[in-house]
């Protein structure tokens, strides 16, 4: 399967009378995309901004982060079982509007949100703000029931992106990168010294504001399932999950997944990238027990030689981590976990939940309750009361001088678990 | 800094040349001049500070009469002033260790200045003072003192300076164990792969996250008489009183709430909600009880299947708590139920 996506280099976003790209620069026709988004009734009304990198500007509490592609040939766009129906996705030309993003805000039951700052010291915990983001700000029907809201803003949020692509689908690429592998059995015929690596990525499936998406349907109701990595760079996999900024997995980071990237970037030559397990972390023990003993089955039955596990959360999915991680290194298989730590703000606390033996090779993804100190910001996009009930913040986060004292908690992939980011812990 | 910074050095009576055994139970005296390896100090600090006082104190002494011998250090330290207080090195001496370990402690905790000291890594009162004091590992024996200075001066100057440490194992301090967090070149999945790739070709490799080893609590016995018990509901899933007047955080809780709840047949969503950040709010905040439920203990209570349900109930978060709060949490409430006579807890988690 051979996936092409063409970046086109985005260096500005600003409002206009069309939507189109030009020398780097993309105009939006705010009045278009807003009417687009209000085609849902439950929205009653929307607000649209933009935030560059570098501009003083805060942005909370976000909800998800999405990258504006489009299909190149397609009459069929969009998100497969989401946005629209079911369709083949993982190959073909892909182009991406490169370097800009869509960010939906807004409160939906008051909590688990988190913050991107375009500037200072926030600025560096958050690949957000390296990109330019239009923000869309919903607001939702009076008296809608939070699940409903929560899917209206999910929707709002990937129609704008795909909106925003759609001027791009006949545009030149500046540069394409191509995803290109045999099946399971092609590669090992080929590669037959090249040891055998299954990315298993554990996707947080524990209720409203706490799931993912799998060609649209919920985490909760999936059995493991072993994907093309090629489906997921291509958007087969969305987020619905809100929980702790710091490592939930944005729709834009599946998008960019950067354990495929890795493994793809050394396939063929020092590994054989065997595929992704899509695994769910559910909140009950014969869910947990199901989830672990099956991906360590698909692995096995796969004959891989090595395993990475990435985990999304923390506390009680650390067990489902470390349950997989012993079967695995039972059999034989080795595994490389990444997963963040929950140390305290003196970093002096046990990182885990759960602990086992068998767990010899962990990159940490950095303490979430590590404490920061925000500049002040000249705008803020959302609202900063909103920091009250985020992970990570607390009663008076927010100072009399507009700084903001919180916890990586509550910065959006500050500690991502996927290690999109490039932080660890140290011991001191 | 264009100060010289000023050092406060405490040594045990044979390191002050006093005396032996013969002379352990002597009280603390303070010195203005150097004594001892705070002579030795003094020179390798010479570029920027001095050690302005040196308190020699009998190492029998501190142990038996440890409150008066705090009363006297605090006030030569006020009366100083340092910038950083220095202990030892007490090498593999227990007692000269837990007196540097103790003081340490008590020093960093309420003046809030850098403590360093030096130690052999299995001497006790490398735990006693681990978290707040800079402990640099020495030999077991004051023969390894001429090696144990310079590491020690070298960590207080930094430390004045406001300068980061760096890792245990490059400056020579025994770890503190804590984990900081820090930015690095590489992204974490580069990371993954590469700690694969050397797993795999059985080259070496370091985790970045060595697995915690945790304690166990034996259980307590069981009730002899439910009926007759008095029974108290805590609970960690976030159920508060719905204006949260302790405002207890919705991750990495800091405190625990306590609220009555004698009146009451159970937690009614007009009085009370979730305020915990690691799950789907919606069903808890239509009925608190489904987290907290107290509804069936007061019904237990009446059909005289329990004693009685405990007037107050406890709560905090449990998403994110460090082990650490936790373990705090757990002690204090403990003593709090024991005392007002609760025979047994129902605790939820979520």
């Amino acid at each position: 399967m051979r996936l092409e996506l063409g970046r086109i280099f985005i260096k500005d976003i600003q409002f206009g009378s069309e939507t189109k790209v030009s020398n780097g620069l993309l105009t939006v026709n705010k009045d278009e995309l807003a009417e687009l988004i209000k085609e849902d009734d439950r929205i009653k009304d929307v607000k649209l901004d933009i935030a560059r990198p570098g501009e003083k500007v805060r942005i909370i509490p976000v909800k998800d982060v999405i990258e504006p592609r489009v299909k190149v040939g397609s009459k069929v766009q969009g998100f497969p079982g989401v946005t629209s129906a079911m369709h083949r996705v993982g190959l073909g030309r892909t182009n991406i509007l490169y370097g800009a993003a869509v960010v939906t805000i807004g409160d939906i039951v008051g909590m688990q949100e988190g913050i991107v700052d375009m500037f200072g010291e926030g600025a560096k915990w958050t690949p957000f703000s390296k990109t330019f983001n239009l923000v869309v700000d919903i607001t939702p029907e009076a008296g809608l029931e939070p699940h409903s809201h929560e899917t209206a803003v999910r929707l709002a949020g990937l129609k704008a992106s795909s909106y925003l692509a759609k001027c791009a689908e006949n545009m030149e690429a500046e540069e394409v990168l191509v995803y290109e592998m045999d099946n399971v059995a092609e590669n090992i015929k080929k590669y037959p010294d090249l040891p055998k690596i299954l990315y298993v990525e554990m996707l947080i499936s524990q209720g409203l504001l706490h799931d993912g998406f799998i060609y649209g349907v919920n985490s909760k109701e999936i059995l493991p399932t072993l994907i093309h990595p090629n489906e997921e760079l291509d958007g087969a996999v969305i987020s619905g999950n809100c929980v702790a900024a710091c490592d939930k997995i944005t729709t834009y980071q599946h998008q960019n997944n950067s354990v495929i990237q890795d493994l793809y970037a050394k396939h063929g030559k020092e590994l054989n990238f065997l595929g992704v397990v899509l695994t769910p972390e559910l909140t009950t023990l014969e869910g947990k027990f199901r989830s672990c003993e099956m991906t360590a089955n698909l692995a096995k039955m796969l004959g891989a030689d090595g395993v990475i596990v990435s985990e999304e959360g923390y506390g009680n999915p650390d067990s489902d981590l470390l349950i997989i991680c012993k079967k695995l290194e039972q059999e034989g298989i080795k595994t490389v976990l990444i997963t963040d730590e929950c140390s305290g703000q003196d970093g002096f606390s046990q990182p885990l939940a759960d602990t086992t033996p068998e767990a010899v090779a962990v990159v940490s993804a950095g303490n979430v309750s590590h404490l920061v100190k925000l500049d002040p910001a000249e705008v803020i996009l959302g609202n900063i009361a909103a920091i009250e009930n985020i992970s990570g913040g607390w009663h008076d986060s927010v100072q009399e001088d507009g700084r903001i004292f919180c916890e990586l908690n509550a910065i959006i992939g500050a500690t991502s678990e996927i290690g999109f980011h490039n932080v660890t812990t140290v011991l001191r | 800094m264009s100060e010289r910074f000023k050092v406060v050095y405490y040594v045990n009576q044979f390191f002050g040349q006093i005396g032996g055994e013969d002379k352990a139970s002597m009280e603390p005296e303070v010195h203005e001049s150097t004594v001892g390896p705070a002579l030795g100090f003094n020179g390798l600090i010479k570029d920027s500070g001095d050690v302005v006082a040196t308190i020699i104190c009998g190492d029998n002494y501190f142990n038996e009469h440890k409150a008066d011998a705090l009363e006297k250090i605090t006030s030569i330290i006020k009366k100083y002033n340092p910038d950083v207080f220095v202990a030892g090195p007490a090498f593999n001496a227990g007692r000269y260790g837990m007196a540097c370990g103790e003081i340490g402690k008590y020093v960093f905790e309420q003046f809030k200045i850098p403590v360093v000291t030096g130690m052999y890594k299995e001497n006790p009162g490398v735990d006693v003072c681990r978290q707040q004091a800079i402990i640099i590992e020495t030999g077991d024996s004051a023969a390894a003192m001429r090696k144990a200075l310079p590491v020690m001066a070298k960590i207080v100057t930094k430390l004045v300076n406001g300068e980061e440490l760096g890792s245990p194992s490059e400056e020579g301090y025994i770890p503190q164990g804590t984990h900081k967090t820090v930015i690095v070149d590489k992204r974490g999945s580069q990371r993954a792969v590469d700690m694969m790739l050397a797993r795999l070709k059985g080259q070496e490799f370091e985790t970045e996250m060595p697995m915690p080893v945790f304690d166990r609590v034996d259980p307590a016995p069981a009730v002899k008489d439910i009926r007759k018990a008095t029974i108290a509901l805590v609970t960690s899933g976030g159920i508060v009183p719905v204006l949260n007047p302790d405002h207890i955080e919705s991750a990495s809780a800091t405190k625990f709430g306590k609220y009555d709840i004698s009146g009451m047949d159970g937690l009614s969503p007009k009085d009370f909600k979730t305020i915990h950040g690691g799950y789907d709010p919606v069903y808890a905040n239509e009925d608190p009880n489904r987290v907290a439920p107290l509804d069936i203990l007061k019904q237990y209570e009446k059909d005289g299947k329990i004693g009685k349900v405990f007037e107050n109930y406890y709560v905090t978060t449990g998403t994110g708590t460090a082990v650490a709060n936790s373990v705090k949490f757990g002690v204090e409430i403990g003593a709090q139920l024991k005392a007002a006579g609760v025979d047994a807890v129902i605790l939820t988690s979520t």
